[in-house]
């Protein structure tokens, strides 16, 4: 244990005083061993350094979706990225937190007693991270209630009206993230009691937005000219480097799940590592058996389906099973996104349901394949390990939120559209969101 | 005075500029235009939904010249640009009206070389 630990129990003992008689120094330490939860500095270097990990890929994820749009619609993707940094960073601080991880009511959501972040502070809360101050488990979180609305922006970008956008995210967040951020790993929420396996927020973060993401390309309909008339990508060197970036930090998501810097983590981290390069792997495989030759956009999207996959699974599950994941992810996501989505016919114009919405499903599903005790004596064995249960359990807690985030999604948009309309009018669509909702551009012509 | 316009493969500019300084035409203007022929180009594919293509890169050479080069100038441009498949690309010959030099005034000849 580290000193300024030390030195912070024998504070909250009162055996300072003691200890400066040097007879008495021994019975400070052994006071200092009392369960009064203890503040580890690795552990909180490790998550508030993850945290940074986490916010980073919110502005990758706006290079990634950045780059995939027409150039007269970058900027409205990055607007709409950093705005949800803001407006979900004041939200989570004023009443987010409290709703989400605050005293159960019910097992449906938290009260509101923790609002304004009242009591969050540096002394850690034993429930969530015994070795962490409570404000490090809070602003890791925060990140994460961040980029979930971020995820959806993938699926009515090119179209959505700014301020509507901001009102859509706000409510969402509310009505829609904290409740089932609550249930899954809230203490007293009933999915989490239900002995589901979330291990960085697959079913929370990915399954929510991307189910909230199909709900938005069915609610605003297909951009004009869909699918005949849409540019190419206008910028894939951009999008690759998001995707580096989410790829980074990818790893304080997944790895920094373990709440501390311990064997957890590490095991979490190499699997993140493993299932993102196998499905960026298997993704470019199938774009050269399919398409003949092997795509940058397929390998990057193959990565981030990879990483989505194993976000529910990494502190569960073992190398191999993190590369049967990953290889999984490219498949199931590759077919939704190259078959179904044109047969279907909806314009998810990034495939925030094809990557997020389908990579997490069988991320959270195949956590109940392959999750093992031996990897994680505080998880579950999945079916290949003897137990069919998980798996059950595991499919109840796809199912439930994905009927809740595709039902409450739908209210939603279709209550912003009555009172204030969702799409930009058909000219400013044309001309595009930078100049219409922002009066910018992204790239000049003349220098 | 005629003001030779080129659309020619992105390919095949550095042979075009090549050709064109072996016959001592040294002013040229180039830009990156999109266009559309009869010919297809290679087939663009973004996660599978590959892009038709209605518009395709090009380069565009625009060479004014006194009559006499008139011929030089398309020879070369043919000979850089020539591959024999489609979409090799046009030549349009233009009447220029005038000419002037901005440094110094000069117009017509003397104002092109």
């Amino acid at each position: 244990m580290s000193r300024a630990g030390g030195l912070l129990s024998k504070v909250l003992s009162g055996s300072v005083l003691l200890a400066l008689i040097p007879g008495l120094a021994r019975a400070g330490e052994a006071v200092a061993a009392s369960p009064i939860p203890k503040i580890d500095t690795g552990d909180t270097a490790w998550v508030l350094m993850s945290a940074a990990l986490v916010l980073l890929m919110t502005p990758g994820l706006a290079f990634f979706y950045g780059g995939l749009v027409r150039r007269k619609n970058v900027l409205s993707l990055l607007m709409q990225c950093f705005m949800i940094a803001c407006l979900i960073t004041l939200q989570w601080v004023l009443f987010g937190y409290s709703l989400a991880f605050g005293p159960d009511w019910k097992g449906i959501i938290g009260d509101l007693s923790w609002a304004g972040l009242r009591g969050v502070g540096g002394a850690p809360n034993g429930d969530y991270a015994a070795t962490i101050p409570h404000s490090t488990f809070m602003i890791f979180q925060a990140m994460f209630a961040i980029i979930t609305p971020g995820l959806i922006i993938g699926a009515f970008a090119e179209r959505m009206k700014f301020s509507s956008f901001a009102v859509f995210s706000l409510l969402w967040a509310t009505l829609v993230y904290d409740p089932i951020c609550h249930w899954v790993w809230g203490v007293g929420g009933f999915l989490r009691g239900a002995g589901a396996l979330d291990f960085a927020g697959g079913t929370v973060v990915h399954i929510n937005a991307g189910v909230a993401a199909l709900a938005s390309a069915l609610v605003l309909g297909k951009r004009l000219g869909y699918p005949q008339r849409i540019s190419p990508p206008h910028s894939l060197p951009l999008a690759v480097l998001g995707a580096g970036l989410l790829w980074f930090g990818w790893f304080g998501f997944n790895a920094g799940s373990a709440l501390g810097a311990n064997g957890l983590a590490s095991g979490a981290f190499v699997a993140t590592h493993i299932a993102a390069a196998a499905a960026g792997f298997g993704w470019a495989g199938l774009d050269w058996f399919f398409a003949k030759r092997p795509t940058m956009l397929g390998m990057i999207t193959g990565a981030v389906a990879g990483l989505v996959a194993i976000t529910p699974a990494a502190g569960f599950v073992t190398p191999m099973g993190a590369i049967w994941i990953g290889l999984g992810a490219s498949v199931f996501c590759y077919l939704m996104v190259s078959l179904a989505k044109a047969k279907l016919g909806y314009d998810d114009t990034l495939d925030a349901f094809g990557v997020h919405g389908i990579g997490g499903i069988w991320g959270a599903l195949a956590t109940g394949l392959f999750a093992s005790k031996a990897i994680n004596p505080a998880g579950a064995d999945g079916l290949f390990f003897g137990n069919p249960g998980l798996f059950l359990v595991q499919l109840k807690a796809v199912t439930v939120t994905v009927v809740y985030s595709f039902v409450v999604s739908y209210i939603l948009l279709k209550v912003v559209d009555f009172t204030m309309g969702l799409r930009v009018s058909q000219q400013d669509e044309q001309i595009g969101l930078d100049l219409t909702q922002h009066r910018e551009s992204g790239y000049t012509v003349l220098q | 005075m005629k003001l030779v316009i080129a659309v020619i493969q992105p390919d095949r500019l550095d042979e075009v500029l090549d050709r064109l300084l072996e016959k001592e035409i040294h002013l040229v203007t180039v830009t990156d235009v999109l266009g559309r022929g009869r010919q297809k180009g290679i087939a663009e594919v973004y996660r599978s939904h590959t892009e038709a293509g209605s518009l395709l890169k090009k380069v565009r050479l625009e060479i004014a010249v006194n009559e006499e080069f008139v011929r030089p100038t398309v020879d070369a441009i043919t000979a850089g640009a020539r591959t024999g498949q489609v979409g090799d690309g046009k030549i349009f010959i233009l009447e220029m009206a005038e000419c002037i030099r901005i440094r110094t005034g000069e117009t017509g000849r003397m104002a092109i070389g």
